[in-house]
């Protein structure tokens, strides 16, 4: 295909305004992303969850609020991260122009660490004492580690027990932050099951607990509040590309697990109508096999967590195991908003496997000296179809949402290799 | 019809004078025939009415004991059809005793809504509690319930305010569950003199009987509870007693209607503190 030619970006605005579908305007009242979202939760729990939109809503349009967590992503996280033009890796595909934004760059090495430092901002504003979270690779749990240390306040990160060993560097690292990692034997001691026993949690410390949820799936607000607060990926972007370019680009790429990097990618781009959205879905051994992580691909909507969302389930409802050689992407479902624009068709969902995550891994680390994090490489792995799609004048931007040597073990693992 | 049974046996109770003892037990656990064996035992043993829990994976309001229930009866293939054939089972001998069906939303999304009101109204169900479907998100499921006289029953807990009350009791019947605990089923203990105060509070904005549960394990916590509240529940107590029975090998009807009979004897002939 052709690459659109590229109108001002304040063409692009008012064409946007113009739209009988603002993408951008959900969720509604309800929470709701269409027919995803919402807030299924125990009832213990909603008087919580209403609390937290209530401060939330509050603190979105505080001037003062959006100040401080300007300056702490200047300086302590480090942003804005570098749009970087991936030269070799664009030679190697041999079409669109390839731009990487680095998210790996920031502190902890990941994008994790933009939500983490906005909930913690609201959790403080509104005088919660103690933070909890949920860690699958265990950059999340990290990145919350990371600002409870900054901030003082004491916190605990459930982790599945499965992944616990396969991410032992991670799990010393919160330990040296100062975080309690309590290891989640229930269920498939994964991602979902961390989830399940922190909502237990909070549903237990009602009073001084504050759930900072890493991802942008749960209950209203979180998936709203998460994107927002990772919204900075795509603003950052819209700047950068136009400065380098002078225009949008013609696609943009991110892996999707619960779907936070990626949503904070396109939710500026929504109303560019032109700029195609492309989330890459875990696919762990092969869609076609079961045995994959992959919840619009190979998963129905359902209900878990909160929220109404694609997920992987059997027939009668229950939840099934994901898998995936990523730990961050090892999770049954998927943010609601990517639901919903999966089902109005303004992005597309592809998926990767375990076997491609790896040889694009590799590839990166070897063209451009990058190591990404195995869950970024499974949007890499899509670049020879995307590319190629949208041509040698087009742009595409991936985001390289994480760094790769958490994963070194684990890949050489895979490989065969000792180290 | 059903919404009858629910309402006949708070109306007889409250001519007796005591409180209800509701146990819950787990469909399928251990397994299919055992657990109709115990359901079919329940009444016999003291139970004034029944909750009766269907599986699901993810159970993310209960502690251990009906976690590990839930995953030992999947593991033996209990769904949710076989959770509405248990029902019918126990109906075609039991016409009077209330059954109450609790769990979560996905396996009746799965099922579909209004179906499902349906065919559980026709397997004799009376009620149903769905944790993780507060009022905002029960527009559908009340309707199917009203459709099919079943009760859509719903927890108040100790973080709801006045004005939370008035949500969480609005289309709803039968009678309001109040979680006695913050916290997920099994782990923390209820007081009876925090309960007492909070149950007349639901009682006041329901107009409805009001159950107790999460946090009664012993026959002495739940005649104090009895004193107190129109029903008392007790679940993980009861599940513990399934779990051990398998692991030592000892006939589990036996042990969980024994347990049932010790709490039932305790509610039974605690006294009620005048309302």
């Amino acid at each position: 295909m052709n690459a659109p030619t590229a109108p001002s970006s304040t063409s692009r605005a008012s064409t946007s305004q113009a739209r009988p579908n603002d993408y951008s305007a959900y969720p509604d009242a309800h929470g709701r992303f269409g027919d995803y979202g919402g807030q299924y939760v125990p009832e213990t729990l909603m008087p919580l969850v209403h609390e937290l939109d209530a401060a939330y809503s509050a603190a979105k349009a505080d001037e003062g609020f959006q100040a401080e967590l300007s300056g702490y992503l200047k300086h302590y996280v480090g942003r804005p991260s570098p749009l970087y033009f991936a030269e070799r890796l664009t030679r190697h595909f041999g079409g669109a122009k390839v731009y990487l934004k680095r998210e790996e760059l920031n502190h902890t090495g990941s994008h994790k660490i933009n939500n983490c430092m906005g909930q913690i901002l609201l959790a403080m504003r509104m005088g919660k004492t103690r933070i909890i979270a949920e860690t699958g690779a265990g950059q999340h749990g990290v990145a919350t580690a990371t600002v409870c240390a900054r901030f003082g306040l004491p916190c605990v990160v459930y982790m599945g027990a499965v992944d616990v060993e396969r991410q032992k560097p991670n799990v010393f690292r919160m330990n040296l932050l100062g975080a309690e990692v309590r290891p989640v034997t229930s269920g498939s001691a994964t991602l979902k099951d961390a989830m399940n026993e922190a909502l237990r949690d909070w549903v237990t410390n009602v009073h001084d607990t504050y759930y900072l949820i890493g991802s942008a799936a749960g209950m209203h607000p979180y998936p709203a509040m998460v994107r927002d607060f990772q919204a900075i990926i795509g603003l950052e972007v819209r700047e950068q590309v136009v400065e380098l370019e002078g225009r949008l680009p013609d696609a943009l790429m991110a892996c999707v697990g619960g779907g936070s990097n990626a949503i904070g990618l396109f939710h500026p781009f929504l109303n560019d109508a032109d700029v195609k959205l492309f989330g890459v879905e875990a696919a762990g051994e092969g869609v076609e096999t079961g045995r994959h992580a992959a919840a619009i691909n190979g998963g129905r909507p359902g209900v878990l967590h909160g929220n109404m969302t694609y997920l992987l389930q059997d027939r009668e409802g229950q939840i099934k195991e994901a898998h995936s050689i990523s730990a961050g992407l090892d999770y049954p479902g998927i943010g609601p908003e990517h639901a919903f624009l999966h089902d109005v068709g303004r992005a597309t969902y592809l998926s990767a496997t375990d076997t491609e995550a790896l040889e694009a891994y590799t590839l990166l680390s070897k063209l451009e000296g990058i190591l990404p994090a195995i869950e970024s490489a499974h949007a890499l792995a899509r670049l020879p179809e995307v590319t190629r799609e949208v041509g040698k004048d087009g742009i595409v931007v991936l985001n390289l949402s994480g760094r790769g040597d958490k994963d070194v073990a684990a890949v050489a693992a895979h490989l065969g290799m000792q180290i | 019809m059903s919404k009858s049974r629910i309402d006949a046996r708070f109306a007889a109770l409250k001519a007796e004078g005591r409180a209800a003892f509701v146990p819950y037990v787990m469909a399928g656990d251990p397994d299919r025939d055992t657990a109709l064996a115990i359901l079919k035992g329940l009444p016999a043993a003291g139970a004034d009415l029944i909750e009766l829990g269907f599986p699901f994976s993810d159970p993310m309001a209960e502690g251990p004991p009906i976690q590990r229930a839930a995953q030992r009866a999947l593991a033996k293939g209990m769904t949710l059809q076989g959770t509405l054939e248990l029902v019918a089972a126990f109906r075609a001998g039991d016409a009077a005793t209330p059954v109450i069906l609790m769990g979560y939303t996905n396996p009746l999304v799965t099922w579909g809504i209004e179906a499902f009101a349906r065919d559980a109204s026709a397997a004799g169900v009376d009620g149903l509690i769905i944790v993780d479907t507060p009022p905002e998100e029960a527009g559908p499921l009340a309707d199917a319930c009203d459709a099919h006289d079943i009760s859509l029953i719903r927890l108040a807990t100790p973080t709801s305010d006045d004005a939370r009350l008035k949500v969480v009791v609005s289309r709803t019947s039968g009678f309001v569950y109040y979680v006695s605990v913050a916290g997920v089923t099994g782990v923390k203990e209820a007081d009876a003199a925090a309960v007492a105060p909070q149950v007349a509070r639901v009682r006041a904005a329901s107009g409805l009987p009001v159950a107790v549960g999460f946090g009664i394990r012993t026959p002495e916590r739940a005649a104090a509870i009895a004193q107190v509240a129109d029903a008392v529940v007790v679940g993980s107590a009861l599940v513990d007693e399934v779990a051990e029975a398998v692991d030592l090998n000892e006939d589990v009807t036996l042990r969980v209607l024994s347990k049932v009979d010790s709490l039932a004897k305790a509610v039974r002939f605690a006294r009620r503190v005048p309302v």
